[in-house]
């Protein structure tokens, strides 16, 4: 979209700074490559919890914090005590017990006459399925018990409620990569903005714009959001006017920063005495020279917004269960370290990779953009 | 200089005031109050306590009975540590935190500053990537993370640091949580530096500096880091500031007292004279290192002028 | 900051010295939940606090290393034949740790310190039960009008405004340890810096840094300072569980009296004994609001209430650290026989949520026009777990739950004013070992506990019948029946009883499990 527009202020003579800036990045290996593992993850976000054959919600309650594994749950050995349990549940004494590859074959006696809706029982479980109960005796105190053992399998584990991980982590990405790209951009541009005009236009305006600045950013951020949660309730909006309202702050203040130096710049001055007007200035020179730091801090600001998230989910105003987060799951995570470190470990993967892929991005965008670096 | 310096100090009283009206009023529109318990108090109990507190006080005399002690600097009794007043509680807290954040940002900035020039002189090279993953590597990993898995490692299963802990600010105890806190803040400085130090490096002052023929090593050491390091200088004013007010997971997880816990334990407890507390100190740094900022900048760059 | 990190070194160099000079000292480190809000024994509220104060005063009767009361200042007692009137004979060697003896006039001041309202006392109510107390605490009289009076110095009296079953367990807790009067006259609320305070406990106060710690070293001047073990204590504020659990592994804190709830199956495995699960009197409930219109139709509450799979709670989100809980009164609670248990209690699961369907079908609700509620919780791992384990419980009954968490004040500030809400997390620990403590809860006077907003006139008779009642068999059948009308009526659904769990290294004894989670810290001695 950029690329037009700028195309059509610059007369067709040479190549525009854009299209320069797009070939020189994408002859950066890392940051393509970068850009394609991104895509992975979002694409993973968007169809893996579709693709999945777990619902991401769904609670295997004989299931609970399973570590990851390539091989099918339940485990052989799980299979009798299993069986057993819910055999006692059902109030049935279990005769004889045997396994048949996939089926398990149990003859069974009751005190009671056993009722042939028993099969619930072991249809309930998540270790069985097509539970059938025949060979009644004449007194109905005893039967055979023919179940299938229901094969499923968790890659990442589950969580604490016997939830699959995986697809929690999958769906998990949509939230965060939501948040931490919309919130980034809201941010930046909000910041990028407001601070090279105020370090452009100098003196009284750039105080008070910067006096504004640090009231807000000593203001106590928690009543704040206490404030909006209590006042409009839990909503993905507020979530992003919450993060926005403080991240913007720092970018303000590096990017007037910058500015002071590049509007002594000899082609900043140059276009002054040619009379250009000040927005122009500012869009022209001054916000493309400031990139390299944006650049570098969004790749910091990226993390920032989508750990604040999960903490924004602690005072209420985040995403709510059973929906999740990737900053909601690695703080979950880090809690399980000793015991069930695969909840930290996959969504912490996931996060890294993102992170990684979006710093050698901004790496190669910044490189791109160097108007010095032509 | 002497005049602009002075005019700043001065706006900072007006700054700081509309600061501490709107946190004040903001604070108390939150529900629940500082005496609220899990077990609720009995009413009459309640009214004696609000009382002891003047809480019971119209708001606008208790904000003015505000305005009057912390203009005696005297910032009021702790709703929650009721054993203390604020000043107490800060003058036992903040020089920890301090602490704690000006050796962190010293790490930061050696650690950080010397692997961005290192990458910047070898840009695009494998050492160049190498550098900047592993950098990435610190700001990537989110702190609550990077804190248990030290801690167990080197505290639990190696045993050589101690897991938690102050100590009166023994040196053991200090490596971990310094490391953690800073190791953020070598990925931003190490990248920052990296990025205008490639600049700086094309620049025509380190052109001409380089024709006349000084060593290259001494080019890039005063020419070009002069100019490099004005953005690092822009990011460290609020970074500086967010760092030496303290950090509410560091101290958390490594159980020590400074002052970054009191901004959640003050908001959660809604100890309000605790909150207000905080609400001022940071109000004062925020404002002391944005002037050292700017001030840096002039000296810096002598381009750079406030009028 | 150069002067202040020389400081630093100094006070480094000198615990070196210290700890060089002192090496037979036994040294106890304990991590205990979180910092105390004061050390005024009369301003304080909660278990953790409890836990410094009993080691730095010994009331008139103190808790044993098993959690039973035993005698403290007090020898022993008398209680007048209608119930009323307790003579307490202190013993002779009781003192401060200035050398002052500990007489009956400190009780009364203690006493009548508690209950003047410019005191501003969280917990004063406790001890109402004395006579004038709740008036003298209202401003309705002058202190010196409560019923308490020091006979002599080793006698002391306290009347009570009706027989109260229970009097000496509230003795026990921690706003009923006496206060050193001198040295409040002398210091105001300033008495509980170290350099002030004077106790009469095992240990005396040597400092207190907020989220640091707070260090008590060993009064010479306590009675049976012979038998007390550990020289110096060191409380840890351990707020974060994980953490605490690492600084306990590497050896750093001797026990803590929390543990993470997300690594129990690796502390059990990986410590053994010294991670220790103990029944507590304690209850995990949700409270229904009865002025919802689908709630306040009992069928509705019953079905919803039997549809929780307790069991699963407490074994698979709690980790067997919490027991499934079918009664609001607490098992093993003392003046009480078997609680009144719910009658699906031992009905199979599935049969309970075939029943509830039919209930829930009968109110009105299926799947076309299902009941919709939501959740609110205080914000923590455990009640998130236990909300989305009960709302996958509830689907099967076409129940459509969403959830609410805050932070733990806006919640309590929410059940407190009243807000709507439809189904919202609580729990309480008793205070003392009597069903009354758990079951006055829900009389529709007691507007801060009463969350469901429960109002029915022959249950408040029912607990007036038993407060007038002397006789505690009959006053326990009295509450028996109150509880079964709770049950049946379910202002509470309760879920689950508190367990208490200790990290306990193998180095400490004298930390006996108990009921009541105390463990005083004159009992506990540590080897190396």
């Amino acid at each position: 979209m950029t690329i037009t527009a700028t195309n059509n202020e610059v007369p067709a003579k040479g190549r525009s700074l854009w299209d320069d800036a797009r070939d020189r990045l994408l002859a950066n290996r890392a940051a393509v490559a970068s850009m394609f593992v991104l895509a992975a993850i979002a694409l993973i976000s968007v169809f893996g919890p579709i693709l999945s054959p777990h619902q991401f919600d769904t609670v295997y309650r004989d299931y609970v914090k399973v570590p990851a594994s390539l091989e099918a749950y339940p485990r052989p050995e799980q299979v009798e005590p299993a069986f057993q349990r819910v055999a006692k549940r059902a109030r049935l004494t279990v005769d004889s017990y045997e396994r048949d590859g996939d089926t398990v074959v149990a003859s069974v006696t009751s005190s009671r006459e056993i009722d042939p809706r028993t099969s619930r029982y072991f249809d309930r479980s998540d270790l069985f399925k097509d539970a059938q109960v025949t060979d009644f005796s004449d007194d109905n105190k005893s039967a055979t018990i023919r179940a299938n053992v229901n094969y499923m399998h968790f890659y990442f584990g589950t969580d604490a409620n016997g939830r699959d991980m995986m697809t929690r982590t999958f769906i998990a990405g949509r939230v965060s990569l939501t948040i931490g790209l919309l919130a980034t951009v809201v941010a930046i541009s909000i910041g990028v903005l407001y601070g090279a005009t105020s370090g452009y236009l100098g003196g009284r305006v750039d105080q008070m714009m910067m006096r504004v600045v640090d009231i807000l950013y000593s203001l106590p951020f928690i009543f704040f959001v206490i404030m909006l949660v209590v006042f409009f309730g839990r909503n993905f909006i507020l979530m992003f006017i919450a993060v926005g309202a403080v991240e913007w702050l720092d970018m303000a203040r590096i990017v007037r920063g910058q500015t002071l130096t590049i509007k002594r710049q000899e082609y900043v001055q140059a276009a002054e005495a040619m009379g250009v007007e000040d927005g122009g200035i500012v869009r022209r020179h001054i916000i493309p020279n400031t990139l390299g730091p944006v650049v570098v801090y969004m790749t910091l600001l990226v993390p920032k917004v989508i750990l604040l998230e999960s903490f924004l989910s602690f005072l209420g105003l985040g995403i709510q269960e059973p929906m999740t987060s990737w900053g909601v799951l690695i703080s979950e995570g880090a809690r399980n370290l000793q015991g069930a470190a695969w909840m930290l470990i996959f969504p912490s993967i996931f996060l890294t990779s993102t992170l990684f892929a979006l710093n050698f991005i901004g790496d190669g965008l910044r490189d791109a953009l160097d108007p010095k670096d032509r | 200089m002497h005049r602009y310096v002075l005019g700043r100090l001065l706006s900072a009283i007006p700054t700081l005031f509309l600061i501490v009206t709107i946190s004040f009023f903001l604070i108390r529109i939150a529900p629940g109050g500082p005496f609220d318990l899990e077990r609720p108090l009995e009413a009459k109990v309640m009214e004696n306590l609000n009382k002891i507190y003047h809480l019971d006080e119209p708001l606008w005399n208790q904000y003015l009975l505000y305005l009057k002690s912390i203009a005696q600097l005297d910032f009021g009794p702790s709703f929650y540590f009721r054993d203390f007043t604020i000043n107490e509680l800060f003058a036992q807290s903040l020089p920890i935190s301090m602490q704690l954040g000006l050796s962190a940002l010293c790490l930061a900035l050696v650690v950080g500053g010397v692997l961005g020039v290192s990458a910047a002189l070898r840009q695009n090279r494998p050492a160049d990537y190498t550098i900047m993953a592993a950098a990435t590597l610190g700001v990537t990993i989110p702190n609550f993370v990077v804190a248990p898995i030290l801690t167990l490692i080197l505290g639990v299963w190696l045993g050589w640091l101690p897991v938690g802990g102050w100590n009166g600010g023994a040196f053991v105890n200090v490596i971990l949580p310094v490391v953690t806190l800073a190791l953020p803040q070598v990925a931003v400085v190490a990248r920052l530096t990296r990025g205008s130090m490639i600049e700086a490096l094309r620049s025509n002052h380190v052109r001409t500096a380089r024709a006349y023929g000084l060593t290259s090593y001494m080019v890039v050491v005063v020419h070009a880091l002069r100019g490099a390091i004005l953005p690092v200088v822009s990011y460290l004013g609020p970074a500086a500031a967010a760092l030496l007010t303290g950090s509410v997971v560091i101290e958390t997880i490594f159980g020590i007292p400074g002052i970054g816990r009191y901004f959640v334990q003050g908001a959660l407890n809604r100890d309000y004279t605790l909150v207000m507390g905080t609400v001022v100190v940071v109000a004062c740094f925020v404002i002391l290192f944005n002037l050292l900022v700017d001030l840096l900048y002039a000296l810096l760059d002598p381009r750079v002028r406030y009028d | 900051m150069f002067k202040s990190m020389r400081v630093t070194a100094l006070a480094a160099a000198l615990m070196a010295a210290t700890s060089l000079t002192a090496v037979a000292e036994v040294v106890y480190h304990r991590g205990n939940t979180a910092d105390p809000e004061t050390l005024d024994q009369h301003k304080t509220s909660t278990t953790y606090e409890a836990h410094i104060l009993r080691d730095l005063y010994e009331g008139l009767v103190a808790y044993g290393a098993d959690g039973k009361v035993i005698p403290g200042v007090a020898t022993d007692w008398t209680i007048s034949d209608d119930g009323t009137v307790y003579t307490f004979k202190l013993r002779d060697d009781a003192k401060w740790s200035n050398g002052d003896p500990v007489v009956a006039g400190d009780f009364v001041y203690s006493l009548r310190r508690i209950m003047t309202p410019e005191t501003g006392a969280k917990y004063a109510n406790i001890l109402y039960p004395i006579k004038n107390a709740e008036k003298v605490n209202k401003g309705e009289l002058k202190p010196e009008e409560m019923g308490v009076k020091a006979v002599d110095d080793h006698t002391l009296e306290i009347s009570l405004e009706a027989p109260t079953p229970y009097f000496i367990e509230q003795l026990t807790h921690q706003t009923g340890l006496p206060v050193h009067p001198a040295t409040v006259e002398a210091h105001g609320t300033d008495f509980v810096k170290p350099e002030n305070i004077v106790t009469n406990g095992a240990y005396t106060l040597a400092e207190f840094v907020p989220n640091a710690h707070v260090k008590a070293t060993k009064n010479p001047n306590f009675h049976d300072a012979d038998n007390v073990n550990v020289d110096t204590v060191f409380f840890y504020p351990t707020e974060d569980r994980g953490a605490a659990l690492r600084r306990f592994q590497a050896g750093e804190l001797h026990t803590n009296n929390d543990a993470p709830t997300e690594q129990v199956a690796f502390m059990k495995e990986t410590l053994g004994d010294q991670f220790r699960v103990a029944p507590y009197l304690g209850t995990y409930y949700y409270a229904l609001n009865h002025e919802d219109e689908a709630l306040s139709n009992p069928e509705v509450r019953q079905a919803l209430s039997m549809a929780i799979d307790r069991e699963f709670l407490a074994d698979e989100i709690w980790g067997s650290t919490m027991v499934a809980g079918y009664s609001f009164v607490p098992p093993g609670i003392g003046n009480y026989g078997d609680p009144a248990f719910a009658d699906y209690k031992d009905m199979s699961q599935i049969d309970r949520e075939e029943k509830a369907i039919e209930m829930l079908e009968k109110a009105g609700f299926s799947e076309s026009n299902p009941l919709k509620l939501t959740i609110n919780y205080n914000t923590s791992e455990n009640h998130k777990n236990t909300a989305v384990a009960i709302a996958d419980m509830w689907k099967p009954l076409g129940v459509e739950v969403s959830m609410l968490n805050t932070d733990t004040k806006t919640h309590y500030a929410m059940l407190r004013d009243r807000q709507d809400f439809d189904v919202a997390r609580a729990g309480w620990i008793g205070d003392y070992s009597d069903p009354q403590n758990f079951l006055f809860m829900v009389e529709s006077d007691n507007t801060g506990f009463n969350y469901a907003r429960y109002e029915n006139p022959e249950y408040d008779a029912l607990m007036d019948e038993a407060a007038a009642t002397i006789d505690l068999e009959k006053r326990a059948e009295i509450l028996k029946q109150a509880e079964e009308m709770f049950m049946r009526d379910l202002p509470f659904i309760p879920l689950m009883y508190y367990g208490s769990m200790n990290l306990v290294s193998d180095k400490v004894s004298g930390f006996e499990d108990n009921l009541l989670n105390v463990h005083p810290t004159r009992f506990i001695s540590i080897s190396e």
